[in-house]
């Protein structure tokens, strides 16, 4: 009998993993709570004066997403690591650069794509003017997918250590920062009235990059945890 | 359908040396698996009998000399179950991350009730014992279209019917032209020449 063609594949892993996160709807909303404690930390550190809080809003929201998709992006290989399934995975046939995106594109839809989906509701809670909230979804839409990509990578390398969550941080904070700037200017230049669309286009280019170099990476990182 | 082992080498190995922690675990290890071998890896605890199945799997790829080839699609069985707790018997079998092929419904419930978990299928596998766990990785064997099966300690936390049924499907998979490679501390009871290969002694028997 012939090996199912990898898209079919593909969807059935993508298929799994979203039936294991709905399983676990409390992982799936972490990542969100947290964004919600942080956000309600920052009136009470740096006054409740709206247009202070204002003024920030941008950098605050695109912090706290990228703090919150560091958060889960450590546990994406982990289980199937600990019960072996990685094994069979590097095992089957079809090429691990496609089933590596199935795995990442499902930690994507129950983080990043979550994530930007109800960004609005926070940045009403900095008081993120009206207008720029539209660049803020976009932005993060883009750039969480992104994030969650170069996560991978970090989670690969780290997935055979007992507590790699530290070296996680250390390794793909470097890697984040391009998105934080790209994606927080984007936000920025909104809320001053000016087009966003230029880093927009830059987040979607490195979206592009990622998508087409970062499985490569991830697959070679995998292949050495499982070795090791 | 031949009986014995004949034709052409499924896996064949050169000269295979492996070193862990200063200690030489085998060295100049050569043989062939045909199709129709029954190929039992013995040794004590620690004598690389898991190492030697993950080279052959291609899972280890570096730390060892020698040479292999594989040259047909194989099935690797290890410690690990591989079976994820949230997902019941059916899903796991369904969308297993070996990427063999989609099987049906049907073909998984027969499967399922060969290694007898028949009324379980639905069932979230966090509710199983750790012997029912093994048992929905063994339905694999049951699924598998693969010539080459590479089993690590298969025997582990199966009851005695299980193991007669497991040696059974064994012989019936290398009588079919198949061929198995297995690490074992039991003597396999079977009609059907097991081939012993003894890593404490350094050479096959």
């Amino acid at each position: 009998m012939e090996s199912p063609a990898t898209a079919a594949f593909c969807l059935a892993l993508l298929r799994r993993q979203l039936t294991l996160a709905a399983r676990r709807p409390i992982e799936i909303g972490n990542p969100l709570l947290f964004f919600a404690m942080v956000v309600a930390l920052f009136p009470l550190g740096l006054g409740p004066a709206p247009d202070k809080l204002a003024s920030f809003a941008p950098g605050i929201l695109w912090i706290i997403a990228l703090l919150s998709n560091l958060l889960t992006s450590e546990t994406v290989f982990r289980s199937d690591f600990e019960d072996g399934s990685l094994e069979q995975l590097l095992l089957a046939p079809q090429p691990l650069f496609m089933s590596v995106l199935a795995y990442i594109g499902a930690q994507w839809l129950t983080t990043g794509l979550l994530l930007a989906l109800v960004s609005p509701i926070f940045a009403l809670m900095i008081n993120l003017p009206g207008p720029a909230i539209g660049a803020l979804v976009a932005s993060l839409l883009l750039g969480t997918a992104v994030l969650s990509l170069v996560g991978g990578i970090g989670a690969a390398l780290t997935v055979g250590l007992k507590r790699g969550g530290m070296l996680i941080s250390l390794l793909i904070l470097p890697f984040y920062m391009p998105v934080l700037i790209f994606g927080s200017a984007a936000v920025q230049n909104a809320v001053l009235g000016m087009p966003a669309l230029p880093y927009l286009a830059i987040l979607g280019s490195m979206l592009c990059l990622a998508i087409a170099l970062a499985p490569l990476a991830i697959a070679a990182g995998l292949r050495i945890s499982i070795d090791a | 359908m031949p009986s014995g082992p004949s034709g052409e080498p499924l896996l064949a190995v050169h000269d295979l040396c492996l070193e862990r922690g200063g200690r030489e675990l085998f060295r100049d290890l050569s043989f062939d698996v045909l199709p129709g071998h029954l190929l039992q890896v013995d040794g004590p605890n620690g004598a690389g009998k898991t190492s030697l199945l993950r080279i052959l799997a291609g899972l280890s790829r570096y730390g060892f000399s020698g040479h292999l080839e594989r040259r047909c699609p194989l099935l690797y069985l290890g410690h690990h179950s591989a079976v994820k707790a949230l997902l019941t018997p059916r899903e796991n079998l369904a969308w297993h991350v070996s990427g063999e092929s989609s099987y049906s419904d049907q073909q998984i419930e027969e499967a399922l009730a060969r290694v007898g978990l028949y009324g379980y299928e639905d069932v979230p596998s966090h509710a199983l014992s750790a012997g029912q766990h093994r048992r929905v990785n063994l339905a694999r064997l049951y699924l598998s279209h693969r010539a080459l099966w590479l089993l690590d300690e298969p025997f582990t936390a199966i009851d005695k019917g299980g193991v007669a049924e497991l040696e059974k499907l064994l012989v019936e998979h290398v009588q079919r032209g198949g061929a198995v490679v297995m690490t074992s501390h039991q003597p396999l009871r079977v009609a059907y020449e097991v081939k012993m290969l003894s890593l404490s002694a350094g050479l096959p028997a």
